[in-house]
């Protein structure tokens, strides 16, 4: 009697895990998919991707990358290293300047330390987009359209990483040796810089890729404020990309160009997926 | 530690350091955040646009913006509340099944008795489309998608349709692919946080469940969702959040039309349109007043619903 049911629950868990497994891996294939038929479609000239639909890549690639590096009216190369200028300042800023600001709550005891606190907490939900017409605005007044001063400066007041920052100092932080570089006459912005920055690399790393990250895919704001061909970042190329005329465009050439947008960010992925997707909890989840 | 450190130190005070530090936080947040929303509201209240090469205004109106948001146009709809309802509807399609499969994986991957192999692969391949730019994203679904992409070409090669058809042009089917590019996009990203959000009850409950002779329906719905409540309502709010921020995925897809027919214009596309075309800053700033509204009251929601045990990191992130 016992034995059978002991069998039968051996049973049940094999099917479950059965389910289970056939569920994930269709959520894979599901979240695969799409990327897969983009890299298959970049290998692809336009007359092919007209003759019909394939799951195996051809030999363009090299010419369709040609093709979209080169291009006339999007110049990619560029948009690229616009981007990746403006995503790595940015992610400077925001790293830096949030440890700064945790630590300058976390370590020091001042008056509106407690006020300054729970306004950065307030704010860390209004949504960016709130503030833009007042910001778009103030920038076309202080003559900063077609700058990436506005692009890049804002980040020095991120809340949510400030938030992870400090949620991090709490945990890692030992004050003696803060105290003991006291002790030894470093000024406190030395003793910042030298021994507190440091202890913090695991948090600024995956802070720095978050926000690069943000920082690359970002449209909003940049659409708004970039018109100069040369200052465009790539997620503005792509939108053209959809504003113009399809039809006369080298498919495989769009394809590359999506492909291209998404590279760089797939590439860090897959190298540090690992860190990533433990940043993703590492600071929202206390003890 | 607070008196000890001040005592140790004899006089020496090192507030002024706390001041120097949070300062170039609060002078940024100051110039690009709050002065640019009290400009928002300021302009809600003012006529300010170009109209061709001609600017009019900015004249003081009152609440005439707000008054023109909600009057209906010829056609008897009322803009505000069409938008409004498009990304309502647009957010629940992508949301609750976001939530329902992110749930069930987080129950998967925490279950001790299934001991899911290869959690690491799956949770990097789910998560990954949430960080592909959303612009790219949904340009790659349009051309997926398009009269003449390889979804219409297999459709018709296996005689399922008679001859390709424009997805892009007929409600539905774009409804479907922007929430279908949405779910995509976040799912991963709340199995994540509900994962770390199980891992955080006390493991001997499930136990003691599992003595009791419970079978894993009712420990799920005994046991692991009332003790997973807060952290839900708060996904749930936030994910409802970024919602009302959709932008990029149905401003790229719809070429920033909302195709067919504005049926699926968002309520930041609208203030994208007034923004881009006309430098409308008066009616673009009634739009964001009540977008902020909006949000304002869900925010207040959430730290209302955070039970002390679970103090989570409001983790907001530009949601599409």
């Amino acid at each position: 009697m016992k034995n059978a049911e002991n069998t039968k629950g051996r049973v049940l868990l094999i099917l479950s895990r059965i389910v289970v497994y056939c569920i994930l891996i269709f959520l894979s294939i599901v979240c695969l998919f799409s990327f897969y038929m983009l890299i298959i479609n970049a290998t692809r000239s336009n007359a092919q991707l007209q003759a019909g639909f394939t799951l195996l890549p051809k030999n363009n690639f090299f010419v369709n990358l040609k093709n979209a590096w080169t291009d006339a009216s999007i110049n990619i190369p560029r948009g690229m290293l616009n981007s990746f200028f403006i995503a790595a300042c940015s992610a400077l800023l925001t790293t830096y300047f949030s440890a700064l600001t945790a630590y300058g709550i976390h370590a020091y005891r001042f008056k509106l330390r407690k006020a300054a606190f729970y306004f950065i907490m307030a704010v860390m939900m209004i949504p960016p987009q709130v503030s833009a017409v007042g910001f778009i605005q103030m920038m076309y007044k202080l003559k900063l359209t077609n700058s990436y001063i506005p692009l890049i400066l804002p980040s020095i007041a991120a809340p949510v990483v400030f938030f992870y920052m400090k949620q991090y100092l709490e945990s890692v932080l030992p004050m003696e040796m803060v105290e003991a570089a006291r002790m030894d006459g470093s000024n406190e912005f030395m003793t910042f810089n030298r021994i507190v920055l440091p202890i913090m690399k695991p948090a600024l790393a995956v802070q720095m890729i978050f926000s690069f990250v943000s920082s690359w895919n970002n449209y909003f704001i940049p659409a708004l404020l970039l018109d100069k061909a040369e200052l465009k970042t790539v997620p503005i190329m792509i939108a053209q990309l959809r504003s113009a005329d399809y039809s006369k465009f080298d498919m495989g050439k769009v394809y590359m160009f999506i492909l291209l947008a998404i590279l760089p960010v797939m590439v860090v992925y897959i190298i540090l997926s690992k860190a990533i997707i433990k940043g993703v909890t590492a600071g929202s989840v206390k003890g | 530690m607070d008196k000890n450190e001040r005592t140790r130190r004899k006089g020496v005070s090192y507030a002024k350091w706390g001041y120097i530090f949070i300062l170039p936080f609060f002078i940024a947040y100051f110039i690009f955040t709050l002065t640019p929303q009290i400009m928002t509201i300021y302009n809600s209240f003012f006529e300010n646009y170009r109209d061709g090469l001609t600017q009019v205004g900015p004249n003081f109106v009152g609440l005439e913006n707000y008054v023109k948001l909600f009057t209906p146009d010829k056609s008897g709809t009322i803009g505000m509340v069409k938008y409004f309802g498009n990304t309502l509807v647009l957010w629940i399609m992508g949301a609750v099944p976001q939530i329902v499969v992110a749930l069930l994986l987080a129950v998967f991957f925490t279950s001790y008795r299934l001991n899911i192999k290869g959690q690491q692969f799956f949770k990097t391949v789910i998560y990954m489309p949430n960080l592909i730019m959303a612009a790219a994203f949904s340009m790659l679904f349009f051309t997926l998608f398009s009269p003449v992409g390889p979804v219409n070409q297999v459709l018709v090669a296996h005689g399922v349709l008679e001859k390709s058809i424009d997805f892009l042009s007929l409600k539905v089917p774009v409804r479907v692919l922007i929430s279908l590019m949405n779910f995509l996009m976040w799912f991963g990203n709340t199995t994540i946080l509900l994962m770390a959000g199980i891992q955080g009850i006390d493991q001997n409950l499930f136990e003691a469940a599992e003595i009791d002779g419970a079978n894993s329906l009712q420990v799920f719905f005994r046991v692991t969702l009332p003790l997973l409540a807060p952290i839900l309502v708060y996904t749930v709010i936030t994910a409802m959040i970024g919602g009302l921020q959709m932008f990029d995925v149905p401003q790229v897809l719809t070429n920033g039309k909302g195709t067919p027919d504005r049926a699926n214009m968002t309520m930041v596309m609208y203030l994208n349109n007034y923004l881009q075309t006309s430098k409308n800053y008066g009616m673009a700033g009634a739009v964001s007043v009540v977008l902020f509204a909006v949000s304002s009251a869900l925010s207040l929601f959430v730290y209302n619903s955070l039970s002390s045990q679970y103090r989570e990191a409001p983790k907001k992130r530009n949601r599409i």
